[in-house]
């Protein structure tokens, strides 16, 4: 991140590094949260299709997020936000890939760095603003595709955690979408 | 108060809706102001795991429209959708939208767009970044 853009994301930063201490602080306060209960495998095979498809999504994120992280652009601020939320994505990973386990499947596999760094474009990224607004168009697409997938899934359980994994997708949304200088949308059902 | 990063990002969105604008008046078939509703709408429901020029969790939507399915090379389709067949038109691609399970049971893809306004929308933003047929 250069100079210049350092002075002119004083705001932004200031923002994150608040957002980051919120954060931290809520997640001390609910070190009990765990993710929806779902004690058996998926009882339907289009279930572990789409459990198979977001769990490509959270690799995607994971990488997005890690690649970023290693490229030098981020503030301390920012890079301790984005290292928060990219621990969420792989808590939704890991309880994917269980279910997918579980039910005698293999999790899809994430793909290379040099792939992920191609489809995301991220050798275009030059400061922290590039990286802010990448994150808020994926989260914001994932909030999304969690939402839009739940009408395919025939197990509640399963539509609950999508729901919850949803509502993550949604916070890092906010944050980062304000971070950016994002309006807050005037329209309800801002990811239906 | 306006900050300067906000100026920035604002004139960054002016001249690229100028350009975009520029690029659809071109095309007297598509309205300027589906095609910019779809391309929001495409941003917040496709994005997540499309992109126009890359292939990601789904393929790249450059020139999907007049495309035979499952044809971008390299990109590792579904058998279901190697099945379907045929190319993406409108019709067809409405029909896709409104229930991706429903016309390839068992692709990768598990969308399901109930409103037809939205459906017209994101198909008149995705002939907007295809070859005119």
């Amino acid at each position: 991140m250069d100079i210049e853009d350092r002075s002119l994301t004083g705001n932004r930063r200031a923002f994150l590094q608040q957002a980051g201490a919120l954060t931290v602080g809520a997640a001390a306060a609910g070190l009990i949260a765990s993710p929806p209960a779902i004690a058996a495998a998926p009882k339907f095979r289009s279930d572990i299709g789409v459990i198979q498809t977001a769990l490509a999504l959270e690799h995607e994120g994971i990488a997005a997020y890690r690649l970023a992280g290693k490229s030098g652009l981020l503030s301390k601020g920012t890079l301790q936000v984005a290292t928060i939320f990219m621990g969420h994505h792989e808590a939704h990973r890991d309880s994917l890939a269980k279910l997918v386990i579980k039910a005698g499947s293999k999790p899809v596999a994430p793909k290379s760095d040099a792939q992920y760094v191609a489809e995301l474009n991220l050798a275009s990224l030059k400061s922290e603003k590039d990286v802010v607004a990448l994150a808020t168009t994926l989260e914001h697409g994932a909030a999304s595709a969690y939402i839009g997938q739940i009408n395919a899934i025939k197990d509640p359980k399963l539509a609950n955690l999508f729901a919850s994994i949803s509502a993550d997708e949604a916070l890092h949304w906010t944050a980062l979408n304000a971070a950016g200088g994002g309006q807050i949308p005037k329209s309800a059902y801002v990811f239906a | 108060m306006r900050t300067p990063l906000r100026s920035t990002l604002q004139l960054g969105g002016v001249a690229a809706a100028g350009l975009f604008a520029a690029t659809i008046f071109a095309r007297p078939s598509l309205a300027v102001d589906d095609v910019s509703a779809g391309q929001m709408l495409y941003q917040a429901k496709c994005t997540g795991c499309h992109s126009v020029d890359a292939d990601r969790i789904g393929p790249r939507h450059r020139d999907v429209v007049g495309r035979k399915v499952a044809s971008v090379p390299g990109f590792n389709y579904s058998p279901a959708l190697k099945k379907l067949g045929g190319i993406w038109t409108p019709a067809r691609l409405d029909r896709w939208l409104s229930g991706t399970q429903k016309m390839a049971p068992g692709s990768r893809m598990y969308i399901e767009i109930d409103d037809p306004t939205q459906r017209r929308l994101l198909i008149a933003y995705l002939k907007s970044v295809s070859k005119p047929h």
